[in-house]
């Protein structure tokens, strides 16, 4: 899986939790799930349980900890995908 | 004096009706909601039959936002949001917008005997299969009692007291008497009051296994609830919610509200589980001076009565419950005012009886008809010996009304006696 494809997927994840559209219009690697797309943070975790069922993948409680910005996300992602 | 407090708004969603104009023309028709419920024969129950609101699932989308639509498993939460969003939209009333202040002198106190059930059962399957991980965010806040106020607060901004009353079968009753009581206290204007209680298996159960519901009528599920019946049954288990905007008259006033009734007062009580009174029955003794009391805290005289809507469940409770009006009342025979059982329609919708029945209470003050209780051609003797027939009418009868009284007695010898008044 290419990046831009991991990251289109992870957009469509994201989208029905983002209360600010104009950040997630001009979304990159830098943006913040919670400060700058004003995702409530108790719904990150539904994010995560998203992002396992989209790549059959299991993360644990470090790689929670991790995904608060798009980039860490992806490099999460693609470290559990090499691992499997 | 104390402040007068009024009814600005109604919603309700109930087995016959899941709006009030559809609910009102049901009630007026004798249309049933009691339905045959596949999954109950499944599952090996005695009754299987139950009343049960009816509506697409795209229904959902007016009310909720596509986050709050996902793993959405509680139906309690979907009839209490419905109910509650309609009554405060017909009260003239809008929802704060993100940026706003709320709005500090309304609040919500909306009860429930216990939430979201449906989604307890999908995490109690995930944690025995050690996957609590899996939960995800949803599981609190559904299945929390206070999950229904909750979610109407922050849907619509209330900056005032917003919590989850219980109290079993009065629960919606007592909500709007806590509703009352705030507002004639001064600590708020506007407060949310209703109740709502879970579809399903899992909350009807307890009662098949009670055996207290009737199981001689899965073939014939809209005669099953009569209420006053010689051939009463048991009680049908229903579902739903009923929701009242209760308000200052000053501040519906100020506002240019239409008012739909008056709350003159009430009272709630309990038998201590004591003379008679136990977890299951009431203490006659307490359901008396319930009722006279409320109509001292209301300023009335027993005589100024024109309509009681009952408890009346359709056990073997209801004689009891007919002698203990006439008893408080000091009125039987012809003498005696109307009465109906909305349960005969749609059952004993449990937490949210108490709601759902006011607002039929309200309905009828408004519209002048006392709505007629079904299967009861043939009364038990122990009521015709107290109530003259033509106190219990089969079918609607239209006539002005004045005053209606709502009663609901609940598990644990709780009662709640309200007093309407057409404004």
């Amino acid at each position: 899986m290419t990046q831009e494809e991991l990251l289109s997927k992870l957009k469509t994840i994201v989208e029905p939790y983002v209360q600010n559209q104009e950040e997630f219009q001009k979304l990159s690697g830098d943006t913040d799930f919670i400060n700058d797309l004003d995702i409530n943070s108790a719904n990150l975790v539904d994010v995560i349980l998203d992002v396992e069922d989209e790549f059959g993948i299991e993360i644990d409680n470090d790689g929670m900890e991790k995904m608060l910005t798009v980039s860490a996300s992806i490099d999460v992602i693609l470290e559990k995908l090499a691992a499997k | 004096m104390s402040r007068r407090v009024v009814v600005t708004g109604l919603g309700v969603v109930s087995p016959n009706g899941t709006n009030v104009s559809e609910f009102k023309n049901a009630l007026q028709n004798g249309v049933s909601g009691i339905e045959y419920i596949d999954n109950l024969k499944k599952l090996n129950f005695s009754c299987q039959i139950a009343g049960k609101p009816n509506y697409n699932k795209d229904y959902l989308n007016n009310y909720f936002n596509n986050i709050q639509l996902r793993g959405l498993n509680a139906s309690g939460l979907e009839y209490g949001v419905i109910a509650g969003l309609d009554a405060w939209k017909d009260a003239g009333l809008s929802l704060v917008s993100k940026e706003e202040e709320p709005l500090w002198e309304a609040g919500v106190i909306f009860g429930t005997g216990i939430l979201g059930v449906d989604k307890f059962r999908e995490a109690i399957y995930k944690v025995d299969n050690n996957n609590v991980r899996r939960l995800g965010s949803t599981t609190v806040i559904q299945t929390m009692a206070s999950g229904i106020s909750a979610f109407l607060g922050g849907m619509i901004g209330c900056g005032n007291i917003t919590t989850t009353n219980s109290s079993a079968c009065s629960t919606g009753t007592e909500a709007i008497l806590m509703a009352y009581d705030h507002i004639t206290s001064g600590k708020s204007e506007i407060i949310l009051a209703g109740s709502t209680s879970d579809s399903g298996p899992y909350i009807w159960g307890g009662f098949d296994a009670m055996r207290i519901l009737p199981h001689k009528y899965n073939d014939n599920p809209t005669e099953a609830s009569r209420p006053m019946s010689a051939t009463a049954a048991g009680f049908v288990p229903g579902s739903g919610a009923g929701a009242l905007v209760i308000e200052s008259l000053e501040s519906a006033k100020k506002r240019g509200a239409t008012i739909h009734a008056e709350i003159l007062g009430g009272q709630v009580n309990s038998g201590g589980q004591r003379n008679g009174g136990s977890m299951t029955a009431p203490n006659s003794m307490a359901v008396q001076k319930c009722i006279q009391q409320a109509i001292v805290q209301a300023g009335i005289h027993a005589d100024d009565i024109d309509a009681i809507n009952g408890h009346l469940t359709a056990t073997t409770k209801d004689p009891e419950e007919i002698k203990n009006w006439t008893q408080a009342l000091n009125r039987s025979g012809k003498e005696f005012p109307y009465i109906n059982s909305l349960k005969s329609l749609i059952g004993h919708c449990l937490a949210a009886s108490g709601s759902i029945e006011s607002v039929a209470s309200i309905l009828q003050l408004k519209e002048n008809f006392i709505f007629g209780t079904i299967n009861c051609e043939i009364l038990h003797p122990e009521i015709s010996s107290l109530v003259d027939r033509s106190r219990i009418p089969t079918k609607t009868v239209y006539k002005p009304l004045n005053i209606v009284v709502k009663a609901s007695f609940g598990f644990g010898d709780v009662n709640a006696c309200i007093i309407f008044k057409k404004y």
